[in-house]
C-alpha cells in the first residue's frame, strides 16, 4: 500500500513537470504577455523595461530554469497582473469553487441516482422514458445557455433569486463560504443548477444502466431465488455493485466540473478561480495559469488516487497491485 | 454598481490600465484632474504656469487632508513622483509621465517646480495620470499593502473599506473631500464581465449602475421605463492598420490564383484611398453599432483639441473605389485577410465582417480572421498581418497622441511610433509632429497638430472607421455625468434631481 | 442469454441487430428525425436560400430582421437573419455541416484512439499500462477547456483544427473507460481460456475483449458526440473555435446569446432548437443502440 502510495506521488511529480514544460510553450506559443499588458501609450523604452521587470527578457529555457528553482522553494512566482503571489491569489478564489463544484456533484448524485434507479428498474414506465428524455436535454444544453435563461426567468423576469455574483460569506478556517447563508445559498442556486445539469443527467444514465446490467445477472437471480425481498435485492445487491462505475465516473467528472466551472462563473460572475484563469488566460498571465493547473493537476491525481482505492474497496477483483 | 472590467490593483502606480485609473481616481487625486471632455481642470494643484520655456510651477491646494487625517504638502508629490518608477515588477508603469522631468524643486509646502530638459507642454496633460500619495503612509508600502487597503489612503472622495479581488470592493464616502462629500454614503464596486449578465444585473435590480452597455440591449433599455441611460462620444477611434512595411509581397494579400502580389499594393495610395472609399462607415455605425458610434476621418472627434473641422469621414463611394484600383492595376481586385480582435473593442468582429462585405462589393475577395486579443496583439505587434482591425483611446484629449504614437516614424530615442504596427512613414508628418512637441503656445500647436493630421489622413496612413459612445445605465432617479475617457467612477453619479 | 441460440431460425447477427433495434419505436423516429437532418446537412448548399459564408451574399443592412421578413435579395427569410444579415434557415442548414462534422468526426476518431490504447493497456499491463494511464492522468489533469483553448490558440482557428483539439481533449475517457472494464473482464474464464488456446492477442484484444467492452464505451461515445458539440459552441462563446465567417450551429447560438435580453430571440433560439434536436436524436439512437449490443442484456 504505501509503495504504491508513493509511487503514485513519484508519478504525480512527473506529470506536473510535464505539464509546466507545455505551459511554458504554450504561453509561448500563444502570445507575448508584454503586448497584452502594457499601456498603448508606452514607448519602445518603457516596453523594454516591462519586458525585463517580468523576466521575459531570457531565453524561454532560461526561464524555465528561473521558474523551477523557485517553485522548488515553493514560489510559484507573482502574478503579472495583480503582483500578488499566485498561490495566494488561487487560494483566495479556490473556496467559490470548491463549493461550487462539490455543490454541482452533490445536487447531481441526489438528483440523478435514484431517478436513475427507478428508470433502470422500470425501463418501460413512462416516467423512466421521460427521465431518460430529460437526462438527454441536461447535456445535451449548452451550459451558458442554460445560465442565460435562468437568469432571465428567475433573475429578471420573476426576481425570486439574485442574478449574478456570490452573496454574503461566512468566513471559516481563514476563507470565505457563501453556503453557510441564506444569502450565499440563492446566489449559489443557479450556477450550481447550472453546473449540475450535464452531471444529473450523466448519474442517471450510469445509474441506470449499471442496473438494467446487473438485473439480469445470476447473482441477482440467485439472491431472489434464495428469497431476499426485491428492497434487499436492490438496494443492497445490485446498488453495490452499480456504484463502480457511478463513482469512477463522477469522481473523474468532479475535475471536469472543477475546470468547467470557467463558463458557469463568468455568466454568473462567480468570482471563483474558474474566472480567474479566463481572466489570466486572456492576459497570459502565466505565474497564474502555471499555479492554476499545477493545483488542478493535484487535485486529479488525488480524485484518480481516491476513485482508485474505492475500486478496490468496492470491486475485490481489482487489485492494486494488479498494476504492478 | 457593476464595472465589466476586472480591476486588478488598487496600487494607484502599479498598471497603467484604465478600469484601475479609474478606482484610483475615486481614492486618489492628481495634481491635475480631468473634465469629463477630458481637459485638465485644477485637482490637488489650484494653478500652474510655464515659469521659463523648462521649468513648470505648481500651486498647491491647501488645507487638504488624506484619509488618515495626514496633511497634504508638496512633500507627498515629491514622494510620489519618486516613488512612481520604482515600483517592482510593474506590467506597464506610469514612469513614463515623469520620465520628461529631470529635476523636482520644492518651492514652499505648497509650491512646487519642475525642470523639463526641453521645453514640454504635455506635462500638466502627463501630471493628470499621476495620483499622490501619502508619503508617511506609502513610504514602505508594497503593492499587496495597497490592494489590502492598508496603504490605500489617498485624498479622492471616496474611502476602501474592503477590496475582494476580482469581485468587489467597498467604497466609503470621505465626507471631508475637499471637492464637496459625495452624494452616496457607501458603494459596492462590483465587476461582471459577462456583457450580458451585466444587463441583466441591472434589470433584475441587483446593481443600480453599470457601464459598457452592449450595443445589443441599448434598443430594449431605451425602451424600459425603469432604466435610464447617459452617453457622450468618447476619444477612442477604431480604425484598419494597413502593412507599409513590406515593399515586396504582403503576406495576405494574394491575386485571384492566390498568388502574392508583388510589390506590396498597400503601398500604393490609390489602393489605400480606395481601401477607405469602400467602407460605408454610416450603415456601420447605424447597423453593427445600433447608433453607438460616429464615423470619423481623423483620430478624435469635433470640440477636441486638433480636431480638424473639415476634415469629414469619407463617404462611402464603390465607382470611385473600383477606377482607383483598375487605376492602380487591378481591374479584377485581389484577395485580401481583414485581421481582428473579438474580445476588445465594442463588436469588433462584427465591424471586420461587415467590412469584408463592403470591400467584396468594390471587386476583392476578403475573409476576415477574428482571435482573441492575446493572439492578436502578438500578430499585429510583429507586423505579421497585412490589414488589422484595432482602436485607440487618445488620453488626454489631443491629437499629440495618436499622432505621435500611431502614425509617427518608428523611433526608439523620441519613443515614437510605438503602436504604429504597420511601421508608416512620412516625414513630412513628423517634422510637424515635431515642431508641435516643443510649442508652448497653444493656439500654434493646434495649427501644427491639425495640420498633421490633415496630412496623414490625405495620406490614408491609417483607416479611420468610428469614435465609440460611452455608453452607461442606470436605474431611474440617478443622474451621471458621462466622461469620454471611458472612466466608470461613483462620484460622477448622484440622485437625479 | 438463451433465447437466441434455441431458435431454429438461421439468424445472421446483423439480422438479430435491426430486429433488436426495431423494437424500440422512438428509436426509429429518432433514426428518421437523424437521417432527415443529415441529409439536409449534406444538401445544404442546393436547398439553402443563400449561401451564409459568402460575405457578397450577405449585406448588414438586411441584419437582425424578423422572421417573415423579406430581404433585399428578394427571398422571404423565414427565421430571421442575425447581425451580419445572415438568412438564420441557410445559417443552420450549413452551421448542421459542421457540427455534426465536429462532433462525430472527434468523437470517433477519439474512441477509436483512445479504446485501442486502453484496451492495449489493460492487456498488456505493466509498463505499458503505467505509461499510458499517466498519459491519461496528464491528459485528464488538463481541463478539457484549457486544453482546448490551449491547442487552438496555437494552432490557430479552424474546423480541422477544433476537431484535432476535441480529439486530444476526449480520447483520454475512453482510454480510461475501456481499461476500467476490461481490467474486469481480462480476469475472466473466457479470457483465460482464449489465451489458453493460444489465439493471437489482437484477436483476443478485438474480438473478445472490445465487445464486452462494448457497452460503457457507447455509454461515453453517444454522450461524447453530445458533449463534443457542446463543447465546441462553448469553446466559440469564448471566442474560439470555429471561423465567424463560416459559424456551426454553437458558434450561431453563441452570437444570438447577446441578443436574448434584447427580444431578438430567433437568432440564438432556432439554431438552439436545432442543436438539441440534433443531440436528443443522436442519443436516442445511441441508447437503443446500447440496449442492442449489450449482450448481457439479450434475453
Amino acid at each position: 500500500m504505501t509503495v504504491f502510495l508513493l509511487r503514485r506521488l513519484f508519478q504525480a511529480s512527473g506529470v506536473v513537470l510535464v505539464m509546466t514544460v507545455l505551459v511554458f510553450l504554450g504561453v509561448f506559443a500563444v502570445g507575448d504577455p508584454v503586448e497584452i499588458l502594457i499601456s498603448p501609450e508606452a514607448d519602445q523604452a518603457e516596453r523594454e523595461r516591462a519586458i525585463q521587470a517580468l523576466g521575459l527578457d531570457l531565453p524561454l529555457w532560461q526561464q524555465y530554469l528561473v521558474f523551477l528553482g523557485k517553485a522548488l522553494q515553493g514560489d510559484l512566482g507573482r502574478s503579472f497582473v495583480f503582483n500578488e503571489p499566485a498561490l495566494t491569489l488561487i487560494f483566495q478564489r479556490m473556496p467559490a469553487t470548491l463549493e461550487l463544484a462539490f455543490g454541482a456533484t452533490f445536487l447531481a448524485l441526489i438528483i440523478g441516482v435514484p431517478l436513475g434507479l427507478y428508470a433502470g428498474l422500470k425501463p418501460n414506465a413512462m416516467p423512466a422514458r421521460a427521465i431518460m428524455a430529460g437526462s438527454i436535454l441536461g447535456f445535451s444544453l449548452p451550459t451558458f445557455w442554460v445560465g442565460l435563461m435562468l437568469i432571465m426567468v428567475f433573475a429578471v423576469q420573476l426576481g425570486w433569486l439574485p442574478s449574478t455574483g456570490r452573496g454574503e460569506t461566512v468566513t471559516i478556517l481563514g476563507m470565505r463560504w457563501s453556503f453557510l447563508t441564506w444569502d450565499g445559498l440563492l446566489h449559489m442556486a443557479m450556477p450550481m443548477f447550472s453546473l449540475s445539469l450535464s452531471r444529473i443527467g450523466l448519474a442517471i444514465r450510469l445509474t441506470r444502466s449499471g442496473v438494467r446490467e446487473n438485473m439480469v445477472m445470476d447473482y441477482v437471480k440467485f439472491a431472489r431465488a434464495k428469497g431476499l425481498s426485491p428492497q434487499r435485492v436492490v438496494f443492497v445487491h445490485v446498488f453495490r455493485n452499480i456504484l463502480i462505475p457511478v463513482v469512477t465516473v463522477m469522481g473523474l467528472e468532479l475535475g471536469s466540473t472543477i475546470a468547467f466551472s470557467v463558463v458557469t462563473e463568468s455568466v454568473f460572475a462567480w468570482p471563483g478561480m474558474g474566472k480567474l484563469i479566463i481572466d489570466s488566460i486572456n492576459v497570459l498571465d502565466r505565474p497564474v495559469i502555471v499555479a492554476y493547473l499545477m493545483m488542478i493537476v493535484l487535485m486529479f491525481i488525488t480524485i484518480n488516487l481516491l476513485v482508485d482505492l474505492s475500486y478496490s474497496v468496492l470491486d475485490p477483483r481489482v487489485r492494486l497491485e494488479s498494476r504492478e | 454598481m457593476a464595472v465589466g472590467a476586472p480591476i486588478t490593483s488598487l496600487d494607484p502606480h502599479y498598471h497603467q490600465l484604465s478600469p484601475n485609473n479609474a478606482v484610483a481616481d475615486m481614492i486618489f487625486d492628481a495634481l491635475v484632474n480631468r473634465s469629463p471632455r477630458d481637459q485638465g481642470i485644477p485637482g490637488l494643484a489650484t494653478s500652474w504656469r510655464a515659469v521659463d520655456s523648462t521649468t513648470w510651477e505648481f500651486k498647491l491646494r491647501e488645507g487638504v487632508r488624506f484619509h488618515n487625517g495626514n496633511a497634504f504638502t508638496a512633500d507627498d508629490v515629491a514622494f510620489t513622483l519618486a516613488r512612481v518608477p520604482r515600483v517592482p515588477n510593474s506590467p506597464s508603469s506610469f514612469a513614463l509621465y515623469t520620465r520628461p522631468i529631470t529635476a523636482v524643486e520644492i518651492v514652499d509646502a505648497h509650491t512646487i517646480r519642475f525642470k523639463t530638459a526641453t521645453p514640454y507642454p504635455l506635462l500638466p496633460t502627463d501630471l493628470a495620470n499621476l495620483r499622490i500619495i501619502d508619503k508617511e503612509t506609502a513610504e514602505n508600502a508594497t503593492t499587496e499593502d495597497f490592494n489590502a487597503g492598508r496603504a490605500a489612503q489617498g485624498t479622492g472622495p471616496w474611502r476602501v473599506v474592503e477590496h475582494r479581488n476580482g469581485d468587489r470592493i467597498e467604497f466609503a464616502a470621505n465626507a471631508q473631500y475637499w471637492g464637496g462629500a459625495p452624494a452616496f454614503a457607501r458603494v459596492t464596486y462590483r465587476m461582471i464581465t459577462n456583457d450580458a449578465a451585466r444587463t441583466a444585473a441591472l434589470l433584475a435590480g441587483d446593481v443600480d449602475f453599470i457601464d459598457q452597455v452592449p450595443t445589443a440591449d441599448l434598443a430594449r433599455l431605451r425602451r424600459e421605463q425603469r432604466v435610464v441611460l447617459s452617453e457622450t462620444v468618447g476619444l477612442r477611434i477604431i480604425f484598419l492598420g494597413l502593412d507599409h512595411s513590406r515593399a515586396g509581397a504582403t503576406p495576405f494579400i494574394t491575386d485571384n490564383d492566390g498568388k502574392p502580389i508583388e510589390p506590396n499594393p498597400l503601398r500604393d495610395v490609390r489602393v489605400r484611398r480606395a481601401l477607405s472609399l469602400g467602407i460605408d462607415r454610416a450603415a456601420i455605425a447605424d447597423r453593427v453599432m445600433e447608433g453607438a458610434a460616429t464615423p470619423s476621418g481623423q483620430f478624435l472627434p469635433a470640440g477636441s483639441f486638433g480636431h480638424v473641422p473639415d476634415l469629414a469621414a469619407p463617404r462611402v463611394n464603390a465607382d470611385e473605389a473600383r477606377r482607383l484600383l483598375t487605376e492602380a492595376g487591378f481591374p479584377n481586385g485581389f484577395r485580401i485577410t481583414l485581421h481582428s480582435p473579438n474580445d476588445r473593442y465594442i463588436n469588433d468582429a462584427r465591424i471586420a465582417q461587415a467590412i469584408g462585405q463592403m470591400w467584396t462589393r468594390i471587386g476583392l475577395r476578403t475573409s476576415v480572421e477574428a482571435q482573441t486579443w492575446a493572439t492578436f496583439v502578438g500578430r499585429a505587434a510583429r507586423t505579421e498581418l497585412s490589414a488589422w482591425l484595432i482602436g485607440w483611446g487618445s488620453s488626454g484629449g489631443e491629437a499629440s497622441n495618436p499622432l505621435r504614437n500611431l502614425v509617427a516614424s518608428i523611433s526608439r530615442e523620441k519613443g515614437w511610433g510605438a503602436s504604429n504596427r504597420g511601421h508608416y512613414s512620412n516625414p513630412r508628418v513628423d517634422a510637424l509632429v515635431d515642431r508641435a512637441m516643443v510649442e508652448l503656445d497653444n493656439p500654434r500647436r493646434e495649427t501644427l497638430l491639425r495640420e498633421a493630421t490633415q496630412m496623414a489622413m490625405d495620406d490614408v496612413g491609417i483607416i479611420p472607421l468610428h469614435i465609440q459612445t460611452n455608453i452607461w445605465a442606470m436605474r431611474r432617479g440617478l443622474q451621471h455625468e458621462a466622461r469620454a475617457d471611458e472612466l466608470t467612477r461613483a462620484q460622477d453619479v448622484r440622485p437625479a434631481r | 442469454m438463451s433465447g437466441a441460440t434455441a431458435t431454429v431460425k438461421v439468424e445472421t447477427p446483423l439480422r438479430r441487430f435491426i430486429a433488436g433495434f426495431c423494437e424500440s419505436k422512438v428509436a426509429i423516429g429518432a433514426l428518421v428525425v437523424f437521417l432527415i437532418i443529415l441529409a439536409a446537412a449534406l444538401l445544404a448548399p442546393w436547398i439553402a436560400p443563400q449561401n451564409p459564408y459568402d460575405l457578397a451574399e450577405l449585406d448588414i443592412m438586411d441584419g437582425r430582421m424578423e422572421p417573415g421578413t423579406v430581404g433585399g435579395a428578394g427571398f422571404t427569410y423565414w427565421l430571421g437573419t442575425d447581425d451580419q444579415g445572415r438568412d438564420m434557415l441557410s445559417g443552420i442548414l450549413y452551421g448542421l455541416r459542421i457540427s455534426l462534422a465536429v462532433g462525430a468526426g472527434s468523437a470517433f476518431l477519439a474512441g477509436l484512439l483512445g479504446a485501442s490504447l486502453g484496451l492495449l493497456a489493460a492487456y498488456a499491463g505493466g509498463k505499458t499500462d503505467t505509461l499510458l494511464m499517466r498519459l491519461v492522468d496528464l491528459q485528464l489533469s488538463f481541463p478539457a477547456i484549457l486544453s482546448a483553448l490551449m491547442i487552438l490558440a496555437a494552432l490557430g482557428k479552424g474546423v480541422l483544427n477544433v476537431v484535432i483539439a476535441l480529439i486530444i481533449v476526449e480520447w483520454a475517457y475512453y482510454a480510461r473507460t475501456v481499461r476500467g472494464s476490461a481490467l474486469v473482464e481480462r480476469r475472466r474464464d473466457y479470457i483465460e481460456a482464449a489465451q489458453g488456446l493460444g489465439l493471437p492477442t489482437h484477436r483476443i484484444l478485438f474480438r473478445h475483449l472490445l465487445p464486452n467492452c462494448l457497452p460503457p464505451l457507447i455509454v461515453i461515445g453517444t454522450i461524447q458526440v453530445a458533449r463534443a458539440i457542446a463543447l465546441e459552441a462553448t469553446l466559440s462563446f469564448l471566442g474560439l473555435g470555429v471561423p465567424i465567417t463560416e459559424p456551426s450551429l454553437g458558434l450561431l447560438i453563441a452570437n444570438g446569446y447577446e441578443y436574448m435580453l434584447s427580444g431578438k430571440y430567433w437568432i440564438s433560439f432556432y439554431p438552439g432548437i436545432a442543436l438539441l434536436i440534433t443531440i436528443v436524436s443522436i442519443n436516442l439512437v445511441g441508447d437503443q443502440l446500447r440496449d442492442v449490443l449489450n449482450p448481457r442484456l439479450q434475453k
